[in-house]
C-alpha cells in the first residue's frame, strides 16, 4: 500500500500524544524535556508531510521544520539550564516537589 | 329712653363686672399702681349693671306678661340628644334678684373704699367683688340648669376667695375651706337634680321644666327627688340646717364682703333657686314640706345660737342663718312672692347691719361687743342706720321687715300651725338678740382699752363709708312699702290668697300684726332690761339656763359632731387604708405576676431570639462559610504544580477545539 498523508498525520498525532503524555505525567525532570522534544518532532513531522503532499514544489514545510529543529534545540538548552537551576536550589528533578507557586 | 331695653344691653349686665375684673384682674394689678383706680373700675361697672337692671326693670313693667324674651344661642349640640343654650330668661323674678343684687353690691363696693382702704390686697379684692357679681348676676339671669349650675358653682368660688382673702390667716384660710366643701356637699344634690332632670326629661330648660311640672309629665318620685336635690343646693348655699355650720366661720372674711355675700346676695342664691324651681316645688308635697320644716327649724335653731355670742358678726350670721330660714318657711307656706319679698327686704337690713358692724369695728378695732360700749355718742351715722336696720328686722311697724315677715307668719299661720308657733319665737329671739347688740355696742359707756386703725378714741367713719349705709337705711324703711297693697306680690305672678292688701295703717286692723309686734316689743323690752337698765342681771340669767346657755354657745356641738365624724372618717379611711392596701396587694400582686409571667414571656421571647441568633446568624455566617469552603476547596488546584497546570491547559484545549468542531 502507498503512504498517504493520513499515515503521517495519524504518526504525529500518535507521537504528540505520547509526548504529552509523558510531559504530564512523568516526575523526572530531563523526562519531560525528552517529551517536549517529542511533542516538537511529532508537529515537525506534520509540518513535512503537509508539505509533501500538498504543496510538494514548494518547500515551505521543510524550511519550516529546519527552523523548528533550530528553535527545539535552543529551547532544551534554555530548559537544561533551568533544571540545573533548580536542582541547585532544591537538591532534586522530581517536578512533583517544586511547588512553591501554590496558595 | 324707649322702654324695651335692647336685648344686647341685657347681656351687659353681667358682662360689665366679668370685664371688669378681668382688667382689674390682669391690667391694673400687675402693671399700674394706682390703688384706688380698681375701685372705680369695679363701682362704675356695677353702678352700669344698676342701671341697666333699672331700665329692665320698666321694660318689664311693661312688657307682657312680665317677661323679657331674649334670644339665645347654641352653645352644645348633641345629635340626637341634649342641646344646651346659652340663654336668658328675664322675668320678674330675675329682675328683683338683678336689682337686690346690683344695688347691694353698688353699696359694698363704695362703702369697701373706705374700708379697705390701705389694704395691700386692694386691688385683688375689687377684681374678686366684680368677679363674684357677675356670677350672682349671671346665676339669677340664665334660662337652664346647667349655665345656672356653673355660675353657682363661681359664686362659690368667689366666696371661698373672699372668705379667705386675709388667707395667711390660718382661721380664714379653715373657714373658706370649710365654706366651700359643706356647700359642696349641697352642690352634690343640685347636680344629682340636674343629671336627673336631665335623664328622665331631656331637658335642662327651666321654662320647659316648668311646663312639664305643671302639665303633670315631670311627677312623682322623679319630680320629688329632683326637688329634693335642688333644695339640698339651697340648704348647702343658704346654710340652712344640717349644713349652716359654714356660715358663722365665714365671718373671717372682710365685714364688706360678709354684708355682700353672706348677707344679702349669694345666701340668697339658694332661696332663689328655689324660688326658680318654684313650680317643680308646687307638684311636689312631699319637697314643699321639706322646705318648710327645714325653714323653720332652722330659723328657730339659729335664733337661739345667736342669742349668746359674743361676736356681733357672729350674732348677725346667725341671724342671717335665721331669716333665710324664715324666707325658706314663706316660700313653701306662701309661694314664690312671700319668700323673695323677704328676700328684698333682708337684702338690705342685712347688709346694713354687716355695714353698721364694719363701721364699729374701724373704730374700735374689735368685733367683741365686751370691749364695745357708749358708741352712740361718738358715731351718730353708725348708730341710726344700726338702730334704724335692727327695728326693721324685729319687724317693727311701719319698717319694711315689718310687711315681710307679717306676710310670712299669714302664710304659715295657715298652711303649717307648728311652724308658725316656731316663727312666733323666732320674731322674739330675733328682736331679742338685735336689740342685745344694740345695747351693748352703742348704750352704756365705753369698755374698750384703746381705739381701733386710726387713733386712740373711737370715732365715726368717714363719708364714704356712712353714706352707702344711709341709702341702706332709706330702703330698710321703705322697701317694704311696695307690697303695701300687694304690688309685689303680683309683680311676680303670685296673687296669693293669703295676704295683707289693706294698705298702710289698714293692716293694722288684723290681729296677727298686733301678735307679732308685741312678741318684738317683748324682745326689746328683755334686752332694755338685761343690757341698758340692768334690771336683770345677764350673768344671773346665764347661770339660770346654763344648760342651755351651754347648748346655744357651742352651737348644739354641731361642729365636733361634723369633725369628729370627720374623724371617723378618718378612722373609715382606716376603711380606706384596708382598700388601698387590697388594692396594692391585688394590682401589685398581679403586676409582679403578670411579671412573672412576662418572665415566662421572656421565656418566649428568649426561645424568639435564640431562633432569631440561630437563624439570622447562622444564615449570614452560614453563606460566609461556604464561600470560603468553597474556596478553599477551589485553592486545593493551586498546587504549584506545572504539570498539573499543564493538564488544565490541555483539557481547555480539547474543550475549545472540541465546541469549534462541533459548533460548525
Amino acid at each position: 500500500m502507498s503512504l498517504s498523508l493520513e499515515h503521517y498525520l495519524i504518526l504525529s498525532a500518535a507521537l504528540f500524544s505520547i509526548g504529552l503524555y509523558g510531559a504530564l505525567t512523568k516526575r523526572s525532570a530531563i523526562v519531560i524535556l525528552m517529551s517536549i522534544e517529542l511533542m516538537l518532532n511529532a508537529s515537525n513531522i506534520s509540518l513535512v508531510a503537509f508539505s509533501r503532499y500538498i504543496v510538494p514544489t514548494l518547500l515551505t514545510g521543510q524550511v519550516f521544520t529546519i527552523f523548528s529543529i533550530a528553535v527545539a534545540a535552543a529551547e532544551a538548552t534554555v530548559g537544561l539550564a533551568i533544571i540545573m537551576a533548580i536542582y541547585r536550589s532544591h537538591e532534586t528533578i522530581d517536578a512533583t516537589k517544586v511547588d512553591l507557586m501554590k496558595w | 329712653m324707649e322702654t324695651v331695653i335692647p336685648n344686647a344691653l341685657v347681656w351687659l349686665i353681667f358682662l360689665l363686672p366679668i370685664l371688669s375684673f378681668a382688667v382689674i384682674a390682669f391690667f391694673v394689678r400687675p402693671f399700674l399702681n394706682k390703688p384706688r383706680l380698681s375701685g372705680y373700675i369695679s363701682i362704675s361697672a356695677i353702678f352700669s349693671s344698676f342701671i341697666l337692671s333699672i331700665w329692665v326693670l320698666i321694660s318689664l313693667l311693661s312688657a307682657p306678661s312680665h317677661e323679657l324674651v331674649i334670644p339665645n344661642f347654641s352653645w352644645l349640640i348633641i345629635e340626637g340628644g341634649v342641646s344646651i343654650h346659652f340663654g336668658l330668661l328675664i322675668n320678674s323674678l330675675t329682675v328683683v334678684m338683678l336689682i337686690v343684687v346690683t344695688l347691694v353690691s353698688l353699696m359694698v363696693q363704695l362703702y369697701s373704699q373706705g374700708y379697705m382702704h390701705g389694704d395691700p390686697g386692694y386691688h385683688r379684692y375689687y377684681a374678686y367683688m366684680s368677679l363674684f357679681t357677675a356670677s350672682m348676676l349671671g346665676l339669677v339671669m340664665v334660662d337652664n340648669l346647667l349655665l345656672m349650675f356653673v355660675f353657682w358653682e363661681m359664686v362659690g368660688l368667689c366666696s371661698y376667695l373672699l372668705i379667705g382673702f386675709w388667707f395667711h390667716r390660718s382661721a380664714a384660710a379653715s373657714a373658706a375651706k370649710k365654706a366651700f366643701v359643706v356647700t359642696r356637699i349641697g352642690d352634690f344634690g343640685f347636680l344629682g337634680a340636674i343629671l336627673l332632670l336631665l335623664s328622665q326629661t331631656g331637658t335642662l330648660d327651666i321654662a320647659q321644666l316648668h311646663s312639664l311640672a305643671i302639665a303633670g309629665t315631670l311627677a312623682g318620685t322623679v319630680l320629688t327627688l329632683a326637688a329634693l336635690g335642688i333644695f339640698l343646693g339651697a340648704v348647702g348655699k343658704s346654710a340652712q340646717f344640717p349644713l349652716h355650720v359654714w356660715l358663722p366661720d365665714a365671718m373671717e372674711g372682710p365685714t364688706p364682703v360678709s354684708a355682700l355675700i353672706h348677707a344679702a346676695t349669694m345666701v340668697a342664691a339658694g332661696v332663689f333657686l328655689v324660688g326658680r324651681m318654684f313650680p317643680l316645688f308646687e307638684h311636689s308635697q312631699t319637697a314643699l314640706l321639706t322646705v318648710a320644716i327645714i325653714g323653720g327649724l332652722t330659723a328657730v335653731l339659729a335664733a337661739t345660737m345667736g342669742l349668746v355670742m359674743p361676736d356681733i358678726k357672729r350674732v348677725l350670721a346667725y341671724s342671717t342663718i335665721s331669716q333665710l330660714g324664715y324666707m325658706m318657711l314663706g316660700l313653701a307656706t306662701g309661694g314664690i312672692a312671700v319668700g323673695m319679698f323677704h328676700l328684698f327686704n333682708h337684702a338690705f337690713f342685712k347688709a346694713l347691719l354687716f355695714l353698721g358692724a364694719g363701721s364699729v369695728n374701724h373704730a374700735t378695732g374689735t368685733f367683741d361687743m365686751r370691749q364695745m360700749g357708749g358708741l352712740r355718742k361718738v358715731m351718730p351715722w353708725t348708730y341710726a342706720t344700726f338702730l334704724i336696720a335692727s327695728l326693721s328686722i324685729a319687724g317693727i311697724w311701719p319698717l319694711a321687715g315689718f310687711w315681710s315677715k307679717d306676710e310670712i307668719l299669714l302664710s304659715s299661720i295657715h298652711n303649717q300651725p307648728i311652724l308658725f308657733y316656731l316663727a312666733m319665737a323666732t320674731v322674739f329671739m330675733t328682736a331679742f338678740y338685735m336689740f342685745r347688740v344694740v345695747f351693748l355696742t352703742f348704750g352704756g359707756q365705753y369698755r374698750g382699752s384703746s381705739g381701733g386703725s386710726h387713733s386712740s378714741r373711737p370715732h365715726e367713719s368717714p363719708s364714704v363709708m356712712t353714706m352707702p349705709m344711709v341709702v341702706l337705711a332709706v330702703l330698710a324703711i321703705g322697701s317694704g312699702w311696695i307690697n303695701i297693697t300687694g304690688g309685689f306680690n303680683q309683680f311676680l305672678g303670685h296673687g296669693e290668697t293669703h295676704s295683707f292688701t289693706e294698705g298702710f295703717f289698714g293692716i293694722l286692723a288684723h290681729p296677727l300684726p298686733w301678735v307679732s309686734l308685741i312678741l318684738a316689743g317683748a324682745g326689746i323690752l328683755l334686752a332694755y332690761a338685761i343690757y341698758s337698765a340692768r334690771w336683770l342681771s345677764a350673768e344671773q340669767i346665764t347661770r339660770l339656763f346654763a344648760p342651755l346657755h351651754l347648748l346655744f354657745s357651742r352651737k348644739y356641738w354641731f361642729d365636733e359632731l361634723y369633725e369628729n365624724i370627720i374623724v371617723k372618717i378618718i378612722l373609715l379611711k382606716g376603711l380606706f387604708a384596708g382598700v388601698k392596701l387590697f388594692d396594692s396587694k391585688l394590682i401589685d400582686g398581679g403586676i409582679n405576676t403578670f411579671f412573672i409571667e412576662n418572665v415566662l414571656f421572656r421565656r418566649f421571647f428568649s426561645s424568639l431570639k435564640l431562633f432569631d441568633d440561630k437563624g439570622v446568624d447562622g444564615a449570614v455566617n452560614g453563606v460566609a462559610d461556604s464561600t470560603i469552603a468553597t474556596g478553599r476547596v477551589l485553592s486545593k488546584t493551586q498546587t504549584g504544580q506545572l504539570q498539573l497546570y499543564g493538564v488544565f491547559i490541555i483539557l481547555g484545549i480539547l474543550a475549545i477545539s472540541l465546541t469549534l468542531f462541533f459548533s460548525s
